[in-house]
């Protein structure tokens, strides 16, 4: 497990919420630190992979844990 | 690299079709598009300070139904009185079940992204409708007006 400076629980929320909320999320940091985000939506693994790609944020880590999928991304 | 643009024609009133263009402009935003939305005709629903968006399943045999119904419901039965209002509550709720954000939530969000929402002057003109029945932060305009940024954008949808 990484280290983070902020979380954010997106459990329950569907598709874009979970992009949405966490771009806000990401928006309020600074370059550099890291978002832990914790999602229930299968579509999210793709999504948060593609929102990095095209966003230049770095995703550190996607995991899969229960039904849980969590990301670590470094914002850029 | 160049900021990406997405342009997006709404053309329609219904709330299964209210959900892609905000659904991919908010998308877009997020991502670091500028993003336009062009409603016209029935789309102008999507920007009243009231929405009170329905789906049909008159003419949509697309359209899942509950407890296999549309399995053996006929067709014309679709066209009865309240249909319409009771499929409308149905897909609401189960859509607040399945965390899926509200109309109202995501064209929010669009709004709070910088997302330029354009009403098309000619249909509001021609259904009669006020600006004080539209949300406040739209512009008002035409089709050379959307063509000025589809034209340089990256991505041009119709929906």
């Amino acid at each position: 497990m990484s280290d983070y400076s902020e979380k954010f629980d997106a459990t329950g929320l569907n598709c874009p919420l979970p992009i949405l909320r966490s771009k806000k999320v990401l928006s309020t940091m600074n370059s550099g630190d890291v978002l832990f985000v914790i999602a229930t939506d299968a579509g999210s693994v793709k999504d948060f992979d593609s929102f990095c790609k095209q966003t230049g944020n770095e995703l550190i880590e996607s995991s899969e844990s229960g039904n849980q999928y969590h990301y670590y991304i470094k914002k850029a | 690299m160049p900021q990406k643009k997405l342009a997006l024609i709404a053309t329609k009133g219904t709330l299964d079709w209210a959900y892609p263009p905000f659904i991919l402009a908010s998308t877009a935003a997020a991502i670091g598009y500028e993003v336009q939305i062009f409603f016209t005709f029935y789309g102008l629903q999507l920007l009243k300070k009231d929405l009170n968006l329905k789906v049909s399943p008159l003419g949509n045999p697309g359209m899942p139904m509950p407890m296999g119904m549309d399995k053996w419901f006929p067709t014309f039965a679709t066209a009865i009185p309240g249909m319409e209002a009771m499929m409308s509550s149905m897909m609401k709720s189960k859509m607040k079940s399945k965390g899926i954000a509200s109309v109202a939530e995501l064209r929010e969000l669009c709004q709070e992204a910088e997302v330029k929402l354009i009403a098309c002057q000619m249909t509001v003109d021609l259904f009669d409708m006020q600006p004080s029945e539209f949300i406040d932060g739209i512009d008002y305009a035409g089709a050379a007006t959307f063509f000025e940024f589809a034209g340089e954008s990256d991505v041009n949808l119709f929906i």
